[in-house]
C-alpha cells in the first residue's frame, strides 16, 4: 500500500512534467519555428481565414445591408445568434449577436452548434425565418448550407453552389455583371483535398477580399 | 465517389498500422525495444522497481487503482485552484467543485466527456497540466491492462502478469509520445492553432466586424487526444472547430490516429499468443460491425433533414445542420462513427442534429460496448471478454469444456467475463431510469419529444462507455449530471477493468492444453460469427427497449415536429 502510494506520487509528478508541460511546450516551440502563420491562427489583416465572420451588417450604400458581399453560413446571422429581421417584418426586434454567441450554453465567445434535433419545431421555425431573410435580400432559392448552422458555429467556408445562388444579390448591389462573379467564384473554389477528401469549398473571407478588389 | 476513396485510403493506412504498429507494440511490451532505455532506467530506480519485478494480478490492480485515484485527486486540486496558477492569460477563475469532479473523472477514465466549454472555462495550465497529461496516461493504463490479459493467454502456470509501472512507462515513451509528436507537427502545418499567446482581436475593414479569435495549444493536444482515443478537445465544439480540425486531411488524420492503436492491438495480441490468425479473427469481427455502422450512418446523413425540408428548402446534398462545409455529410458521419465505435467521443459535426437513424448509428455504436475496435486497450480487453463468452456458448453447443488458445474456460472465468459484460448495460440503464424519473434529470434536454429522451440516454451511455461524445443540447453542467456522470464513468471504467485483470490472473495461472480433434476452433468464420452474435445480443437486446423510445420513435413519427 505504502509502496503503491509512493510510486504513484512520484509518477504523477514526473508524468505531469513530461507528458504535460515538456510535450506541449516543445510542441509550441517547434510549431512556432516551422509554421508560425498556422500556429498563430492563420491570421491576416482582416481576420482569420479559419474563423467565419458576420457579413450581414456590411454597409452597402443605396442597397440593403449586407447585399454587396457574399455571406457565409448563418451561424452569426441566423435566429440562433443575432436577430436579423427581414425588411418590413412585423414583431421582430433586431439585435446584434456578437461574433459568436452560442444558444446551447448561452456563453458568448464559445464555439457551438445549434444542437437542434431533426424533428425540432424550433429548427423548423428558424429555417423558415432564414428562408424569408434570404428572399428579402433577393436570394430566391437558398441552398441548405445557407439556412442551417454549422458544427462549430464558426464555419469559414461555403460550397460553390452556396456562392452561386448569391450572385443575383451581389450583382445588383455592386453592379458587377453576373458572369464576372461566376468567374470569381470559380477562381476561389478549393477542390476537395487530394481530389477526394471532404468537399469542394470556398473561403468566404478570401472571396470577399477579392470582390472588394474587383469593385 | 470521394467517400469511397476516403474509405480505401483508411483501409490502406490502417492495414499498414495493423501489421507494423501491432508488431512494434508486441516488441515494446515484451521488452525488445530499448532505444529509450537511458530514460527508462533512472525512472525505474526512482520508483524502486524494475522490469524483472513482476506483479500478481492483485498487486497490478492495486497499482492501477491507487495510481488512478491519486491522479484524480491531484487533477481535482489543480482545477480548483486554477485561478491562482500561471499560464492563464484570460484570467479564468476556479472550476466549480461538481464540474471539477466530473471533468477530472472524465479524463482519468479516458472518457473526456466535456461539461465545460474549453475556451471559456479552462486555463492553458489546466489544458496542459491536467487534461493533456491524462490523455497520455489514461490511454497507457488502458493498453497496459489489455496487455496483461494477452499475457494471461500467452503464459502458462505463471503467478504474475507483468509490472504496471514498467508497462505504462514503455507505452508512454515508445508508443504514444513519438506518434503524437509527429502527428502534432502535421496538424499544425495544416492550420491547427498552437500558441500560448492568448486570444487575438482583429477588425475587418470590409464589414466593420471586430472579432475575437480564440487561440491556444490545440494542435498537439488534438494529436494525443485522438491517438489515445480520449476525444476531449481544446475547444467547446471539439474537432468541429476550424482551428483544431482545419482541413479534410486533418479530419482523416484524426480518424487514422484514433483507429490505429485499437485495431493494431489485435495484431499485438496475435503475435504475443503465437497465432496471428486469432488476432485476425478478432479484427474481422471488429471490421464487420464497424463497416455496417459506417454504412447506416453515412447513408442516413446523406438524406435530408426533415425540418429543413418541411421549411421549404429543396435539397440534394444531405443533412447540413450541424456540419461543416469542408468535410461534407458522409465524411462527417464517418468521423463521428469512428469516434463512437472507439472510446474516443470527439465530434466534427453536431450529433444532436443528425437524422434519427444517423443518431441511432452513433448511439448504438457505443451500446455495443465499444469493442469495434473500442478504446486504446479497453477495446481489446472488452472484446476478449466477449470472445470468452462466445467460446463458452460454443462449448455448451458441442458439450465440451470450452477452451480459448489452449486455456480451459471454467466457472471462474465465465463469471468474471459475465460480470465485465453486464456492468455497463446495468449502469447505463439504471442511471437513465433515475435521470428521467427526477426533475433535475428531466431539466437537462434542449429538444422536446423523443429527441429529448435520446439526449439523456446518449449522455449516460456515452459516459458509461467512457466515450465522451454527446448530443450536446443536454445541459450537462448541473450538480445532478456532473455527479451522476462521474459515477457512471467510474463504474464504466473500473468495474470492467478489474474483472479483466482478475481474468488475466486466473488465465495466466493455467496450463495450456494442446488443441485436439474435438476442440472448438477459435480462429475461423464460425467463431467470428459467434463473437459478432454475442456483441449484438448483449448490446442490442439489452438496449432495444430504450432505443425504441428514442431514435426509433423519432424515425417513425413522419411529419410530426416536437
Amino acid at each position: 500500500m505504502v509502496t503503491h502510494i509512493r510510486r504513484s506520487a512520484i509518477s504523477i509528478l514526473v508524468m505531469t512534467a513530461v507528458f504535460g508541460f515538456v510535450y506541449m511546450l516543445a510542441g509550441t516551440g517547434v510549431s512556432q519555428l516551422i509554421f508560425p502563420h498556422q500556429a498563430n491562427g492563420s491570421i491576416t489583416s482582416s481576420g482569420s481565414t479559419l474563423i467565419g465572420q458576420d457579413w450581414t451588417a456590411t454597409n452597402c450604400p443605396g442597397h440593403p445591408k449586407g447585399s454587396c458581399v457574399f455571406h457565409g453560413r448563418p451561424d452569426d446571422t441566423g435566429p440562433y445568434a443575432a436577430v436579423v429581421c427581414a425588411p418590413g417584418a412585423k414583431n421582430c426586434t433586431p439585435s446584434s449577436g456578437g461574433d459568436n454567441p452560442l444558444v446551447a450554453s448561452r456563453v458568448s465567445g464559445e464555439s457551438g452548434a445549434s444542437n437542434l434535433g431533426p424533428r425540432s419545431k424550433v429548427l423548423l421555425d428558424n429555417t423558415k425565418q432564414l428562408i424569408a431573410y434570404w428572399k428579402a435580400l433577393g436570394v430566391n432559392d437558398p441552398t441548405p448550407d445557407l439556412v442551417t448552422t454549422s458544427g462549430s458555429g464558426l464555419d469559414p467556408d461555403i460550397s460553390p453552389a452556396d456562392a452561386m445562388v448569391q450572385i443575383p444579390m451581389v450583382s445588383s448591389a455592386t453592379g458587377i455583371p453576373a458572369p464576372k462573379l461566376q468567374a470569381l467564384i470559380k477562381v476561389h473554389t478549393y477542390r476537395a483535398q487530394w481530389g477526394f477528401l471532404g468537399s469542394d469549398y470556398i473561403n468566404v473571407l478570401q472571396l470577399n477580399e477579392a470582390l472588394v478588389r474587383l469593385k | 465517389m470521394g467517400f469511397f476513396l476516403t474509405i480505401a485510403l483508411l483501409v490502406v493506412v490502417l492495414g499498414i498500422a495493423w501489421r507494423y504498429l501491432g508488431s512494434y507494440m508486441a516488441d515494446v511490451f515484451e521488452g525488445r525495444v530499448r532505444y529509450l532505455a537511458w530514460a527508462e532506467r533512472p525512472f525505474y530506480r526512482l520508483l524502486a522497481t524494475s522490469p524483472e519485478q513482476e506483479q500478481t494480478w492483485k498487486r497490478y490492480a492495486g497499482s492501477t487503482i491507487i495510481f488512478s485515484a491519486l491522479f484524480l485527486g491531484f487533477g481535482y486540486l489543480l482545477l480548483r485552484i486554477q485561478g491562482s496558477l500561471p499560464l492563464n492569460p484570460q484570467h479564468m477563475g476556479a472550476v466549480t467543485p461538481a464540474l471539477s469532479l466530473n471533468t477530472i473523472t472524465s479524463f482519468v477514465t479516458n472518457t473526456n466527456w466535456q461539461n465545460y466549454g474549453g475556451e471559456t472555462t479552462m486555463s492553458y495550465f489546466s489544458q496542459i497540466g491536467v487534461l493533456t497529461v491524462q490523455q497520455f496516461v489514461s490511454a497507457a493504463v488502458g493498453i497496459s491492462v489489455a496487455i496483461t490479459l494477452v499475457r494471461g493467454f500467452s503464459r502458462r502456470n505463471s503467478p504474475t502478469i507483468g509490472n504496471f509501472w514498467v508497462d505504462i512507462t514503455r507505452c508512454l515513451l515508445y508508443i504514444l509520445l513519438p506518434i503524437a509528436f509527429v502527428a502534432g507537427i502535421i496538424l499544425v502545418g495544416e492550420g491547427a492553432v498552437m500558441t500560448l499567446a492568448g486570444p487575438a482581436t482583429i477588425r475587418d475593414a470590409i464589414n466593420g466586424v471586430t472579432q475575437t479569435i480564440p487561440r491556444g495549444p490545440a494542435g498537439f493536444m488534438g494529436a494525443i487526444m485522438q491517438l489515445g482515443t480520449n476525444g476531449g478537445g481544446f475547444f467547446n465544439v471539439d474537432l468541429a472547430h476550424p482551428l483544431e480540425n482545419p482541413t479534410a486531411l486533418t479530419n482523416v488524420l484524426y480518424i487514422c490516429l484514433t483507429l490505429s492503436i485499437p485495431f493494431a492491438l489485435t495484431y499485438t495480441f496475435g503475435k504475443m499468443v503465437g497465432s496471428i490468425r486469432h488476432g485476425a479473427a478478432l479484427l474481422a469481427a471488429m471490421v464487420i460491425i464497424f463497416g455496417v455502422w459506417v454504412g447506416i450512418t453515412s447513408y442516413s446523413e446523406h438524406t435530408n433533414n426533415p425540418a429543413v425540408v418541411a421549411a421549404g428548402v429543396h435539397s440534394t446534398v444531405g443533412n447540413t445542420e450541424g456540419k461543416e462545409v469542408r468535410f461534407g455529410d458522409t465524411s462527417s458521419a464517418l468521423f463521428n462513427v469512428s469516434m463512437t465505435q472507439t472510446s474516443d467521443g470527439a465530434i466534427n459535426s453536431a450529433g444532436d442534429s443528425y437524422t434519427p437513424m444517423g443518431g441511432f448509428g452513433l448511439l448504438t455504436g457505443m451500446m455495443l460496448g465499444e469493442v469495434t475496435p473500442g478504446g486504446t486497450g479497453s477495446g481489446l480487453y472488452t472484446i476478449l471478454v466477449y470472445a470468452i463468452i462466445a467460446v463458452f456458448i460454443g462449448g455448451l453447443m458441442i458439450g465440451r469444456t470450452p477452451e480459448y488458445l489452449g486455456k480451459k474456460i471454467q466457472a471462474r472465468e465465465v463469471k468474471l467475463a459475465g460480470l465485465a459484460a453486464l456492468v455497463m448495460p446495468i449502469t447505463v440503464l439504471v442511471l437513465t431510469a433515475v435521470a428521467v424519473s427526477l426533475h433535475a434529470g428531466r431539466a437537462g434536454p434542449l429538444n422536446a419529444g423523443p429527441h429529448g429522451f435520446s439526449e439523456i440516454l446518449y449522455a449516460l451511455t456515452s459516459q458509461g462507455n467512457n466515450n465522451g461524445s454527446a448530443f450536446a443540447g443536454l445541459s450537462g453542467n448541473t450538480a445532478f449530471y456532473n455527479v451522476v456522470g462521474a459515477i457512471d464513468m467510474l463504474l464504466g471504467r473500473f468495474a470492467i477493468m478489474i474483472p479483466a485483470l482478475a481474468l488475466a490472473g486466473a488465465l495466466a495461472a493455467k496450463q495450456i492444453v494442446p488443441a485436439g480433434l474435438g476442440t472448438f476452433r477459435t480462429d475461423n468464420g464460425m467463431f467470428i460469427g459467434l463473437t459478432i452474435g454475442v456483441i449484438i445480443i448483449i448490446g442490442g437486446l439489452t438496449f432495444f427497449p430504450a432505443v425504441s423510445l428514442g431514435p426509433v420513435v423519432e424515425q417513425l413519427s413522419h411529419g410530426k415536429f416536437f
